[in-house]
């Protein structure tokens, strides 16, 4: 197929209200299928998935990029995605062809070594819908297929070497305020996706897809129904429309066969609306892959009444306490406590959790459970207001947090000194439409403070913060990559700069001035030995209002950030 | 006049119309009665009274006068309605407008969302998405946030001290979705 017939089926595919994929002339010859095997144990030059590895590090075993020739890195190749809003979606890479999805839902298949494009699809989104978040985080790699989460709430599964779509299903109705952004999770046959809608009355699950039909295997709600146990966490039928949404990737123990899935707010968001505890809102839950078991839980906390969603997977890391080595899961909260828990077959154990950054809200944790009491001064009310801290985005939002084991640290892309002064008033709901329920919501600095972004590393071993970088007047939405060679890679602020540090000192190594902002997940791969970095650039979502509002507290002009995705890759000279 | 504009792009209220297919999706047309869209008297016609000066918008469908069907087959159709101070009415809203009483498209032009919020201090409406803000005194035009054009206005008139619609939207309804423009070919 050339391209002149690629675009007549375009048109006549769109003038019908559907979808299209556009191919080039070379198709991905001699595609490697993606089997359970290669998700466990990916080579090092692939990145196969949202954070590579089912234990969410983030983490590429490359190391010729590295702290010493790294100041020498420089663009390969570009490609623009044709779109503007929030580009978040990883470069996932599989033996030299690159998948990167874009907002609304389009998916480019690319030669990671030339930027060539291979085939591309193009999704219409109905008329009506409501776009809150236009971004998508990602495609999942199973087979010979390429699997995308859709924001009109379907996924589709793409032949990896065309592009046709060889299915597609619908998940929920996005008519009723559900949409996806996430990336899928690919485990033994099982497509995982996660739902967005907090904001809207959603009921949060996770659905488990078969890969090679799109038929549900299992859907797990993460609020439980009248008979199960938390049940009783809600008044009456508030549990209905209760939101605890699971917009971010899970991660996954393949020893125990669990995958563990953060979930966002309850709605509305104040609490006096919904008496209880609320489960499973803000937690993380844990799941068996095999029938959707709810095996276990841990709520970060309770009765939420902040919009601190917890929706970031916790990363699975080995940590040593006591002379005891701990199966971690690490969480670096929205409510902005650093949370170290202990994964089990039988449940999650709580371990130990601080502030990593200024928080008012919690004034004592449980020391067997981690549940907090709060300052009741500092959680809203209906027609009560407070003002608590970390802001309604949180310490760290959904960016996610990367794990190095060469330095042995955590990296947590921060935003601190923001609170929040909220109110809540009566809501009506109203299926599909926003169902906050908020009179105030205003953004304030912590006094004093001359700085909001931030890039933490931590020891976990040892409980400290290493190092810190400060980014100034700039809030800081940048996932993070982290390498063999010792560096750490991320965008995220208004400046529109990419960067890489020291990943043992904070030292900025490298960096480049991009098109337009980045809150891509960076990733890296090789291709006949030469590794590469690549990450999206493209500003929008919620960095971008985040961002306005920053401006206005330190009385600066609003930071103009140029709209337009663009794929970046980078790489030493070849000389 | 901007509707040739948008054949490719949201008007699907158009394309029913032109097709004559379901007609609680299409848009409103002149004489059309507006009704509450929730609450309580959700159905029920409103009045010039229902309308409080200064209180936040309410959500309103098109009704047809002859059938009695409500046009909330699609919520393209879905209108907000306020009352501002008439004096402050630019000259092409105030034609628009029965007393200050005027009537927008009720979705977002950015990315869809339902214009939900409303600034007191202001007299604007918010989307509650990415707060972009409209001003109902002139046009609905954006004022604030993202949205990249105002909100597509509805005429009003009264017929036996109803609310009803003078004519058709004036604007586009709804928002362009970015890389699907055939003007401008895959991407923008």
């Amino acid at each position: 197929m050339n391209d002149r017939s690629g675009l007549s089926i375009a048109l006549g595919a769109l003038l019908l209200g559907s979808v299209w994929t556009q191919a080039a002339a070379q198709l991905v010859a001699d595609y490697s299928p993606v089997t359970d095997e290669r998700l466990r144990n990916p080579e090092p030059e692939n990145w196969l998935m949202f954070r590579r590895t089912y234990d969410g590090w983030g983490y590429s075993p490359l190391d010729r990029i590295n702290t010493d020739n790294v100041a020498g890195l420089e663009p390969v190749w570009t490609v623009s995605t044709g779109m503007t809003e929030g580009h978040q979606a990883p470069p996932v890479v599989n033996d030299g062809v690159m998948f990167v999805t874009t907002p609304l839902n389009s998916v480019l298949a690319l030669d990671a070594a030339t930027g060539d494009t291979l085939w591309q699809y193009r999704r219409q989104m109905p008329f009506d819908i409501r776009l809150g978040h236009p971004t998508n985080r990602g495609v999942a790699l199973y087979g010979d297929k390429v699997y995308m989460s859709t924001s009109d709430t379907n996924v589709v599964a793409l032949d990896a070497a065309t592009g046709e779509l060889v299915w597609e299903v619908v998940v929920e109705d996005y008519n009723g305020g559900y949409y996806m952004t996430g990336a899928p999770l690919a485990v033994n046959g099982r497509i995982m996706v996660g739902v967005s809608g907090g904001e809207r009355g959603i009921r949060g699950f996770v659905a488990a897809l078969d890969s090679e039909t799109g038929e549900e295997t299992w859907k797990s709600y993460t609020i439980p129904g009248p008979g199960e146990f938390g049940n009783d966490t809600w008044p009456e039928d508030t549990w209905q429309t209760g939101g605890a949404p699971t917009w971010v990737t899970g991660t996954y123990d393949p020893d125990l066969n669990q995958t563990y899935w953060g979930t966002g707010n309850p709605g509305p968001w104040i609490g006096d609306a919904r008496p209880g505890d609320n489960l499973y809102t803000n937690s993380v839950v844990a799941f068996d892959v095999g029938g959707g078991e709810i095996t276990g839980y841990h709520q970060y906390h309770w009765n939420g009444s902040w919009d601190w969603d917890e929706v970031s997977a916790p990363v699975l890391i080995d940590i040593t306490r006591d002379g005891r080595t701990v199966p971690g899961l690490v969480h670096a909260g929205r409510n902005g406590y650093l949370w170290l828990l202990e994964r089990r077959a039988d449940g999650i154990g709580f371990v130990d959790a601080e502030p990593y950054v200024n928080h008012n809200v919690f004034t004592r944790l449980d020391p067997e459970t981690g549940r907090p009491e709060y300052d009741m001064e500092r959680k809203p009310g209906l027609d009560k207001p407070a003002t608590f801290c970390p802001s309604l985005h949180g310490g760290k939002n959904w960016p996610p947090a990367a794990y190095n084991p060469v330095t042995g640290l955590f990296y947590i892309p921060a935003n601190d000194n923001l609170c929040t002064t909220m109110a809540g008033e009566e809501v009506e709901y109203r299926r599909g439409q926003q169902f906050v329920g908020t009179d105030i919501r205003e953004t304030s600095l912590v006094e004093g403070a001359d700085h909001v972004g931030e890039l933490q590393a931590w020891n976990l071993d040892t409980g400290e913060r290493v190092w810190m970088h400060e980014f100034g007047e700039y809030s800081n939405w940048g996932p993070i990559l982290t390498t063999a060679g010792g560096l750490v890679f991320l965008g995220g602020t208004a400046d529109r700069y990419f960067r890489a540090f020291d990943g043992e000192t904070g030292e900025i190594l490298w960096q480049a001035r991009l098109n337009s902002g980045i809150t891509g997940v960076p990733s890296s791969f090789a291709v006949d030995g030469v590794q590469h970095i690549a990450v999206q650039s493209g500003w929008g979502v919620d960095a971008a209002g985040s961002q306005r509002r920053v401006d206005g507290l330190f009385g600066n002009p609003e930071t103009i950030v140029p709209q337009g995705g663009v794929v970046w890759v980078f790489a030493l000279p070849r000389n | 006049m901007l509707r040739g504009l948008c054949a490719f792009g949201l008007a699907l209220p158009v394309a029913s119309r032109a097709q004559g297919t379901d007609g609680a999706a299409t848009p409103p047309a002149e004489n059309d009665r507006l009704v509450f869209a929730f609450g309580e008297r959700a159905g029920a016609a409103i009045a010039r009274d229902d309308v409080t000066l200064g209180a936040e918008q309410l959500f309103a469908y098109p009704m047809d006068p002859l059938t009695g069907e409500i046009r909330n087959g699609t919520r393209l159709n879905q209108l907000v309605l306020v009352h501002v101070d008439r004096a402050g009415l630019t000259e092409q809203t105030r034609a628009r407008a029965v007393d200050g009483i005027v009537a927008y498209s009720g979705v977002c032009t950015h990315t869809g969302c339902d214009i939900t919020d409303w600034d007191t201090s202001t007299n604007r409406f918010q989307c509650p998405c990415h707060e972009s803000q409209f001003d109902p005194s002139d046009g609905a035009r954006v004022v604030g946030g993202p949205a990249p054009w105002q909100l597509a206005a509805l005429p009003l008139k009264l017929v036996d001290g109803m609310l009803a619609a003078a004519g058709e939207f004036e604007g586009r309804v709804g928002f362009q979705q970015p890389g699907l423009d055939p003007l401008g070919g895959l991407g923008t």
